[in-house]
């Protein structure tokens, strides 16, 4: 008689779409943000996120139930989605925002993700998320969710293993210094470091079958979320131009220069 | 073409090479036009080994491109966010 399962682990990976690496960032003409008509893809870190829960999938195999990626944006954010699928995503959530809507906040979208996390039938046990978007750089999102959840948290992970029969986690952390090995309790929330893993290209074949999974479309007002910004951004420029360097002749002209810029001898 | 399996496997290396060549980082490497090119200079092959030669070759462009994206990416986001090992606190 085959021993009864231990609890069998859901994992929802929040995914971004946020703009290309490979872009060339620039200021828009308003000052008021960052130019956004450019080419977007998934947020590199949710990326690795999405690998690392396929390759738990891989790892443990029957004990990994479902996994779940949901984004929140406009209606393109669901390429971003199809992506996550193709990767091995079992189904996605995509909470739709209107095109003209401002980008929501991390907490904002923290909060989408609890009330998404607590409308799921069986719960979720381990949620995967970026460290931080490389659009805007905030890494918040991850850390404000789980003070939300009240679930701990193992942020900037380089490696991830999990116990599922005791419901533990032993996460290594990528610090100032070195790593910190910590183990957790599920229910967890993990950001990725960008040494965690290297994200598989979405093949062909996968895509084609990604069509066929199942995308949940809710709105914001389903979740009884608001996803309007609570700060107010006033201004947004570059930072100034470098100013070339100078050659010197000699030291004695060097010291001089030195002594003009007004640093002296200690 | 030989027979209808090869003819299928080109046809999805075709499809799967143009689909990765719309991110080609250089716009002046006509990515497109070169698989077509290569693709229409063997279009009349009929021996099994040359087809799979090419196939082959085919297959080794793939992973190729690949790589070279890869690569790219992963040289960006390390420079961009460093680790406590390349970047040591002194």
């Amino acid at each position: 008689m085959r021993p009864s399962a231990a609890r069998l682990l859901n994992i929802l990976v929040p995914v971004k779409r946020a703009v290309d690496y490979a872009v060339k960032i620039r200021v828009n003409p308003q000052q008021t943000g960052i130019d956004t008509n450019v080419k977007h893809s998934m947020n590199p870190f949710d990326e690795i996120a999405v690998e690392e829960a396929v390759r738990l999938r891989e790892r443990l195999k029957d004990q990994i139930k479902s996994i779940k990626a949901v984004t929140i944006g406009p209606p393109k954010s669901i390429d971003t989605l199809r992506t996550a699928l193709a990767m091995g995503a079992d189904s996605a959530i995509h909470v739709e925002m209107p095109e003209s809507a401002p980008a929501p906040e991390p907490l904002a979208v923290a909060k989408a993700l609890r009330a998404i996390i607590e409308k799921q039938e069986g719960g979720v046990d381990l949620v995967i998320l970026g460290k931080q978007a490389i659009d805007d750089d905030l890494g918040l999102t991850g850390q404000m969710l789980a003070g939300l959840l009240n679930w701990p948290q193992a942020t900037f992970a380089s490696k991830v293993d999990i116990d599922v029969a005791k419901k533990e986690a032993t996460v290594v952390r990528e610090i100032d210094g070195g790593g910190e090995e910590i183990r957790c309790h599920l229910p967890l929330i993990i950001t990725t470091d960008l040494r965690l893993n290297e994200p598989r290209y979405a093949s062909l074949p996968n895509i084609m079958k990604a069509k066929k999974k199942p995308i949940e479309k809710l709105s914001a007002s389903d979740l009884g979320v608001d996803l309007s910004p609570i700060l107010e951004t006033l201004k947004v420029s570059e930072p100034p131009k470098r100013v070339g360097g100078g050659k010197v002749e000699s030291v004695d002209e060097l010291i001089a220069k030195l002594k003009d810029a007004g640093i002296t001898a200690v | 073409m030989a027979s209808n399996s090869t003819r299928l496997r080109a046809l999805a290396l075709y499809k799967e090479l143009h689909r990765l060549g719309r991110e080609y980082p250089d716009p002046a490497y006509d990515f497109h036009g070169r698989i077509r090119r290569l693709y229409e200079k063997n279009k009349d092959l009929t021996d099994k080994d040359e087809i799979e030669k090419a196939l082959k070759l085919g297959e080794y462009i793939k992973k190729e491109t690949l790589a070279l994206y890869s690569l790219r990416k992963y040289r960006h986001l390390k420079r961009m966010y460093p680790d406590s090992l390349t970047d040591p606190i002194p």
